[in-house]
């Protein structure tokens, strides 16, 4: 068995070797297309992405098309509608015929096989303007095509939408097989578009719960559940090497990264009591940050690392609060009824995702550090768990429908795009990695 | 008012727990597909022939092992039941809990674990905090009924091992729960 099957690949090199031309990086002054990512009534972007040409041309432009679709800013264009045909890399495109099916944008490209590696030439178009926005040249090993067409749809939407993209990424999630009740929880991955889904090897670790990944490598930290005990771990995605954060004296739970890799945030229970605690993990000493015999649990670094979001129910229900980094200063965020659960700051600071339940349904939503500007994205009989995008512009959580198998679900920060995921199984506690290098 | 459990649903349960964790053993075979849900304990199906005469035979029921696990569970019982995100010994689990006492009193080189359960209508991380302090209301009770606390271990099993797989109040009530679970020194 290999650990991690789909990580023995040939590394990707993926050469970035040029913009081609000089108005790749100049942006006209005047109207240009654009994606305004934060206007909730826009429209889609009619766009066309025809096969590139070559071999697997037409697969990475299926792909690059479904993550743009998926993003809900764009609207790729059925192909059989095209009326420019085997369009490649080379050549011009002849604009009027693209203008005729109302595509604003256009992503062409064409793959060669060069002393075995793939190369994949792309290009972006304003078709009204007729102006090309992006060229660029991708190489990889051909086992890799798909990181490829994730790494083209990354530079479209950024050049687009003046984001940075979240398609070259992949997703830990607990994958969960057997009736109610009797459950089997193994770790998983999957990339973000469902793809390449395989599990991770962590034998005897019973209940495996809330893998979490580190910013800053390939790397996730979760817990394992077992009949008598429970222990924390670090897990590298790319040696499949596994280490537990040591024996604590008491139940560990909710291991969270800080934003530098160099901390895991985790409670420990003892006496009925959850407090929060800090390990650095180059010397392993632990801090412990909360003393208040309430529930203190889930806490969520700001990307700074300066500050801790967590849930505690010292005010009587589960509720957000933030402190310092080192336990000072506690004040509650969370201010309207209902109980919030869940807390995670997003990669940008901007916002605060969390779980709320009110009225006997379940949220997912997002506030503003400071408490206000709260939005409920989602309701259901059980939804729970939320993760950002490493550009902080969408959410994955996992759905639950009376007594049905937990899926994985994502949301825009707008709670327009509402979406299942595209893996077939049941799937919780997902975990979104930052962007792949 | 929530009604009160009955000890022959509890075995019931513990049945189903059992095999639930004879299921977990099995997991590394599991395939990521719903197995089979198997039939409800004490479903027969109906025999239509007549069984052949024979002479009648007595039977009675000695019952279990005094100082068994299973003496235990049938004759003292091993789980009591909590309200909506409390961990409150409720008046209705103490009559259950003082026996408990009395059989550990009783069996002094039993060790016990409290495990602590939570239903689903709260999320994972809160509910592994809130099935931790059930466990730990069990526990002091029973330290309080003169139980040492050295015999009696504690753990949080969160919303992970719901005994009713059902959706609706009755099974989350099922659900919400600390058993007392037998580890060592008993008959």
């Amino acid at each position: 068995m290999t650990q991690v099957r789909s990580l023995h690949l040939p590394r990707l090199l993926f050469a970035l070797l040029c913009a081609i031309t000089a108005l790749a990086l100049t942006r006209p002054a005047h109207a240009e297309i654009e994606v305004n990512i934060n206007r909730g009534d826009a429209q889609p972007l009619p766009i066309a992405v025809p096969a590139f040409g070559g071999q697997q041309g037409a697969d990475i432009a299926q792909v690059i098309s479904a993550n743009l679709q998926r993003s809900g800013l764009f609207r790729p264009l059925d192909p059989a509608s095209f009326v420019e045909r085997d369009l490649t890399a080379a050549v011009q495109p002849r604009f009027d015929s693209w203008k005729q099916i109302n595509a604003q944008a256009l992503v062409n490209g064409t793959v060669t096989v060069q002393g075995g590696q793939l190369r994949v030439d792309f290009r972006l178009w304003d078709v009204f303007q007729g102006q090309q926005l992006l060229g660029l040249q991708f190489t990889s090993s051909p086992e890799n095509w798909r990181r490829v067409a994730h790494k083209i749809s990354d530079a479209v939407y950024t050049r687009l939408t003046g984001e940075k993209g979240y398609f070259d990424t992949r997703v830990v999630f607990v994958a969960e097989s057997g009736a109610r009740g009797k459950v089997v929880k193994r770790l998983a991955i999957m990339d973000q578009d469902g793809a390449n889904p395989s599990y991770l090897q962590t034998p005897g670790d019973g209940i495996v719960l809330t893998p979490r990944f580190s910013s800053t490598s390939q790397e996730i930290t979760y817990m394992a559940l077992r009949q008598d005990s429970s222990a924390i771990y670090l897990f590298n995605l790319e040696t499949g090497r596994r280490e537990s954060l040591g024996a604590f004296p008491g139940q560990v739970f909710a291991p969270r990264f800080s934003p530098d890799g160099g901390k895991v945030a985790f409670s420990v229970e003892r006496g009925g009591n959850s407090d929060i605690f800090v390990m650095n993990l180059s010397s392993r000493s632990s801090t412990r940050l909360t003393s208040d015999p309430s529930i203190d649990t889930s806490p969520s670094f700001s990307p700074d690392g300066s500050r801790i979001v967590f849930t505690s129910d010292r005010s009587g229900q589960p509720q957000l609060y933030i402190m310092g980094a080192d336990g000072s200063g506690a004040r509650r965020v969370s201010g309207g009824g209902g109980l919030y659960t869940t807390p995670v700051w997003s990669p940008t600071g901007e916002f605060i995702a969390f779980t709320k339940q009110t009225g006997g349904q379940f949220h997912i939503g997002i506030m503003r550090p400071d408490g206000t500007d709260e939005r409920l994205l989602t309701t259901s009989y059980l939804d729970e768990g939320p993760t950002w995008a490493p550009n902080g512009r969408v959410l994955m959580f996992s759905r639950e429908t009376p007594g049905g198998p937990p899926k994985l679900w994502s949301v825009d920060v707008l709670g327009r795009i509402l979406q299942p995921m595209p893996y077939p199984g049941a799937g919780s506690d997902p975990a979104w990695s930052p962007l792949l290098n | 008012m929530v009604r009160s459990v009955n000890s022959s649903t509890v075995f019931r349960l513990v049945l189903v727990g059992l095999a639930a964790a004879s299921f977990a053993g099995c997991a590394k075979k599991a395939k990521p597909a719903f197995a089979t849900t198997a039939p409800p304990a004490g479903q027969t199906t109906p025999r239509t022939e007549l069984p052949p005469e024979q002479g009648p035979v007595g039977q009675t029921q000695t019952g279990a092992l005094p100082g068994s696990a299973q003496d235990f569970v049938v004759n003292v019982g091993d789980r009591v039941y909590f309200d909506t995100d409390s961990y409150e010994i409720r008046a209705d689990a103490q009559p259950l809990l003082d026996a408990q006492a009395g059989w550990l009193r009783r069996y002094g080189s039993v060790q016990v674990r409290i495990e602590g359960n939570a239903d689903e209508r709260g999320t994972r991380e809160y509910n592994l905090s809130l099935g931790a302090r059930r466990a730990n209301s069990v526990r002091d009770y029973l330290v309080g009924r003169g139980v040492t606390a050295d015999r009696i271990g504690t753990i949080s099993f969160g919303k992970e091992q719901p005994v009713d797989p059902g959706s609706g109040e009755e099974s989350w009530q099922m659900n919400r729960n600390a058993r007392t679970a037998i580890v060592s020194g008993a008959r």
